[in-house]
Parts: C-alpha cells; structure tokens; sequence
C-alpha cells in the first residue's frame, strides 16, 4: 500500500458503502436482474480517487456485471452513477471509455488476426486518420499516427511485449495477451482503468511484472478498480478492499481488516473458512501439499462411498 | 477442338464488363465482409437499386451524373434502412435482414403496379436508358479489333464501356487500398475481431458499422450500373443467385485483400465460359445439352464455394498467417 493512499483511506469506517475523502466514482442503487435473479443490488459505492481497490467476492457475486454497468456494457434495472462528477447512467461503452474510465475483460479479448503493434495503435485517442473522409488523405493523420507508434512502443518496452510486435496478437501466450491488452487499455491515457481478473491464466513468472505495473499506475496518479480471486495478490496491491456477495455490498476496508471480518469469510464459506484468506502461508509447498493431499484423500472417500 | 476460338472466347471473359461488375460489386462485399465482419446476403438487391435508380431517373430525362447520383443516393438510403434495425445486433441478424430485403426490392420492381416505372417482370430495355452513357464515348461509330477481339467502339457491350468499367474497378481498389492501410481501416479490422475490445477503447462501433455499409453498398450499386449497361434491367437476373456469385468471387480471391475480389471475377467467369465451351465441344448431346452443360457449369459453382470455405477460407491471396491463427 502506497502511504498517500494509505493516510486518504485512514479516516474512512470500516462499512460496506462508506464515503471517501476524493471518490472518483460514486454509484448508487444500482440494481440488475436478469430475470428473477438479483446479480446486483448495490446500495451505495464509492472509489478513492488514486488508490488501488480491489473488488472480491465468491463467484456469481456480480463483480463483473457490476463492471459490466459501470462501463457501458450492459444497462442496469435502475441506479445512478457518476465518474469525476459526470453522471455516466446509461452511457453508451464508448463514451465511458473516452471519458476515462478503460475497462479490460475477464476473457481477454486481444484482437486476434492483428499485429502486437495494431492493437496498441487502435488504443489511441484523437487519430484524426479514424474518420472516414480524413483516412484519404494520409498528410492529415501521418503526424498523429507517428507520436501513437512512438508512445505504443514505450508501453510495450514496459511490458517487455516489444519483440512481439510486428507479431499477431493471436500468437501469443495468455498471460502475454492479458499484457497487451493492459497495455493497450493504457494508449489513451485513462484516469481510471477498469481490470476484470488481470491474473487469470497469468504465469507466476508474470505475476510479479504485472502487479508491478498496477503499481506503478497507481503511483502515476491513476486510480484502478479490479476483480480478482487470487487472495494474495489482493492484500499485496490493494489499499482497499470491497466485498461483494449475491449481489451486495457486505464489507469494505483495508486488506488486513476485511479478511479478518466474519462476513467476508461467511461469504467465502468452503473447507478452510477458518484461514485467513489473504495469509501467506497458504502461498508455502508445505502446505499447498497439505491441501493437495486433503483433496485427495476426499476424492478417494468419495469414490469409496460411490463403491 | 477449335483451341483458338476457346482460348479467345475465354480470354474474352477476364476483360468483360460483366466480369468487372462483379469484380467491383464484390469490392462493395470485402469492405463488408472483409474489413469490418459484416455478413450482408444482399449485395443483389444494393446492384438492383443502383441499376433502378440509374435506368429510371435516366428514362425521366436525367443527365448521366444526376442519374449516378440517383443511384448512389437510393443504395445509401437502402443501406441505412438496413442498418439501424440490425447493425446493434449480433452478425447473423444482418444476414438475415440484408437477404430479405433484397429480395423485397426484386418483388417489389417486378410487381405490376409499377409496369410504368420499372417494367416489371419484363424490365427496362437497354435501348431505354443507355443513350446518355454512349454519348459520352470519344470512341465514336462502328467497331475495332484489338487482337482476337471485335467489339462495338461506343454501343452497348463495347470498347468504351470496358475502359469506364475496368478504370472504376481500378479506383475502387486504389480506394480499399488506401482504406485498408489507414486507421479507419484498422478500426474496421478491429470490429472484425472483437467489437466489444472495440467498444472498451472508446471507438462508435456502431457508426464505424453504418459507414461500410453505406460505402460497400454505394460501390454494390455502381457495379449494378456497370452490370446493365450491356444488357437490360431484368430484376430476376438480379436475385439471390447473383449475390452468392459475388459472394463465391470474394472468397475464391481472398476477403479482406485488395485485388483478391478482381481476381476471384476474373477466375470465375472465364472458368465458368471455359466449362460451356469445352463442355459444347467434347460432351455429345446425347449426353448433356446445351442447357444441361449450362447448368453443369453453376453446379461447378457451387461445389467450388464449398471446397474453398472448407479448404482454403482465406482464397487465392489471403493470408496463410491469418488463417494459422484459430479465431473462436
């Protein structure tokens, strides 16, 4: 946790929807049903602005629909929310994104049958050469397209994706396509990105670089909002955590307090509730073997009581 | 065998101006289905309205570019009818809408109501409408041979038609080329691959959709100029059989490649003419007639659609690289 964040979050309760100092963004009553299903009902949220926040919570909890709304990508049942003071209900997911706010996906969604160096260009903002009439006549947005190329190859110097990139996108490794496509999310420069489980299918040797660049982000000034399952990664990075369940918000707070708090183990009810879900230790070979072998002689008893 | 007369006949086929109707209407399909993904079944119905709107406005006393622009005008008001409904939904919708509404605007210029617009069934003779085009020919009366070749100088299935129509299909290659490699392009190509990755980068996904529609079909419907210039306007040879020929020459030659929809025209008129002649001269009449040996050439057609989907999706000048790549 960085001490700016850290001396920001200090005076903000403990309690789901409590208010902050600097929100960047503030939703309230946002609800979404899909049918008779309630996938969000969230009351009242709000994100420090240059803090890293992680949203947690067991599957079908609605983490993603809720990126989903907040970005565009679906339309809530009703519910408000506001981005740097500018109401973004019901704002079509472009404009989120010009607005600042850039969102990556659960699957990634690297652009296949394009360049490593395609897919960042497509990032950038104010290309004049993307309008139709303007993309005839190359003097106009040659100029542009030369600073994007220049800015693309520092991110992906960065993201140490450089000698890939007169490669296809869909040549790569998933870890490296995760990569890519925070590193073109970056391209235009946003105030808030949006990042729906950055470690998902990432590699341990990876792992490290990227928590490093959310990092980093931060440290530059811009505010990140993600969802993550990896446990350890969320008290390594994040300055505050918010907890989601069927829907709802059920806790927030600092890493060290929310995963000690009875409601988030409640919600994350499993055969080792009693453990700290953050601690470390569950990290160690010694005791991953230990689970292994619990799991193992499960399975075996299971099938025993098959026979 | 004749061999010359084969060989000239089927040589004859690569600089038709059917061939280059085809070739550019298939140009219109590449910016759809090429660069941004859009599955449009009725390209026929975009080459029907540019023919209508170029034949009728000219009957009415239209100068020739009025009538153009006519044209132009009722294939981008076509397009944008098309689109609004569709172009928020999934691909396949597209398909759906695009081959029926073709369809509607081929029952609707042959229905009698409109006998004194369209002709109806009968359509619009050739004579009616191709004065305007002829006059503008430098290449005055009578008829020249260029090699094997003897074709009238100015009228109908002429000299004059073939340089107009193979210098459009020129410009609009020079136009997807220029397209293709500018970041308008690049936006297009990334709707192809992901519209939602498109979406999340701050990019109209939507309006990115309408203007190759709009620019596909505009083309779509000058090829239907260039397609009745040589004959009449006969709305029922210009139905779903002609939009999957357009569909077959674009993948023969390679979507989302330059000169591939050139090519695929090319190829397949002539092999389709070699086929009828050849066909003529070697199977005896007791085996196929003439009219079997025709249709023998369209079931060629269609088994070749097959293989190449099946076989080798990218055509003639795709990317063997890009196809390597398993998209789905």
């Amino acid at each position: 946790m960085s001490a700016d964040a850290a001396t920001a979050l200090a005076g903000v309760p403990r309690t789901p929807g409590a208010a902050k100092p600097d929100p960047i963004l503030v939703a309230d009553d946002v609800v979404r049903r899909f049918g008779g299903i309630t996938a969000v009902d969230v009351r009242h949220i709000e994100v420090q602005r240059g803090t890293i926040t992680a949203l947690i919570g067991p599957n079908g909890a609605g983490k993603t629909t809720l990126f989903n709304l907040l970005t565009g990508f679906d339309r809530p049942n009703s519910g408000s929310w506001t981005f740097e003071g500018r109401s973004l209900g019901g704002v079509p997911a472009a404009r989120v994104s010009k607005a600042g706010m850039v969102r990556t996906f659960q699957l990634t969604k690297a652009l296949s049958r394009m360049t490593v160096m395609e897919n960042m260009r497509l990032g950038a903002k104010d290309q004049p050469g993307e309008s139709l009439v303007k993309a005839l006549v190359p003097p106009l947005w040659r100029a542009r397209e030369k600073e994007i190329t220049a800015k693309a190859e520092e991110l992906l110097d960065r993201f140490k994706l450089y000698e890939k990139r007169d490669d296809f996108a869909g040549s790569l490794s998933g870890g490296q396509r995760k990569l890519l496509e925070m590193a073109r999310a970056l391209m235009s420069d946003p105030t808030m990105v949006m990042l729906d489980e950055p470690m998902a299918g990432v590699n341990p040797a990876l792992t490290q670089s990227l928590l490093g660049h959310i990092q980093g982000l931060r440290d530059q000034g811009t505010t990140v909002l993600f969802v993550e399952h990896d446990m350890h990664m969320v008290r390594h990075i994040s300055d505050w955590v918010a907890v989601m369940a069927e829907g709802r918000l059920v806790a927030e707070g600092t890493p060290g307090t929310v995963m000690a708090d009875p409601a988030v183990i409640d919600a994350y009810l499993g055969a080792h509730h009693d453990t700290d879900l953050g601690d470390d230790a569950l990290l160690d070979e010694s005791v991953a073997r230990q689970l292994e072998q619990e799991a193992a002689a499960e399975a075996k008893a299971h099938e025993e009581e098959q026979r | 065998m004749d061999f010359e007369r084969i060989l000239t006949t089927v040589a004859g086929e690569l600089f038709a101006p059917t061939t280059a109707a085809y070739a550019l209407a298939a140009i219109g399909l590449n910016i759809h289905f090429g660069l941004t993904g859009l599955l449009n079944f009725g390209q026929a119905g975009f080459m029907l309205l540019g023919a209508y709107g170029f034949a009728v406005s000219t009957i009415a006393g239209f100068p020739i570019w009025a009538a153009l622009l006519v044209a132009v005008a009722c294939s981008t008001v076509f397009a944008l009818v098309l689109g609004i409904p569709t172009l928020k939904l999934r691909g396949d919708y597209l398909a759906i809408v695009t081959i029926a509404a073709a369809e509607i605007v081929r029952i609707v210029g042959r229905s009698t109501a409109l006998t004194d617009v369209t002709g109806a069934s009968s359509g619009l003779r050739g004579d009616s409408y191709k004065e305007t085009f002829h006059s503008l020919s430098p290449f005055g009366d009578g008829s020249s041979t260029i090699g094997p070749f003897t074709y009238s100088n100015s009228f109908s299935n002429s000299w004059w038609l073939r340089v107009v129509a193979w210098v459009v299909v020129a410009l609009a290659c020079l136009l997807v080329w220029r397209l293709m490699r500018s970041p308008w392009g690049r936006v297009l190509k990334g709707i192809r691959e992901d519209e939602d990755a498109v979406r999340s980068l701050g990019k109209n996904v939507y309006a990115y959709k309408m203007q190759a529609l709009v620019l596909g079909g505009v083309i779509g419907s000058i090829a239907g100029i260039l397609y009745v210039l040589p004959r009449a306007v006969q709305p029922d040879s210009m139905g779903r059989p002609m939009t999957f020929w357009v569909w077959t020459i674009l993948l023969l030659g390679g979507a989302a490649t330059v000169f591939g929809p050139v090519l695929g025209s090319m190829l397949f008129w002539s092999v389709l003419m070699l086929i009828r002649v050849v066909g003529r001269d070697v199977i005896p009449s007791s085996v196929m007639s003439t009219a079997q040996i025709e249709q023998f050439g369209w079931i060629v057609v269609g088994v070749t659609l097959m293989l190449l989907v099946i076989f080798r999706p990218q055509g003639i000048l795709g990317d063997k690289k890009e196809l390597a790549i398993n998209v789905r």
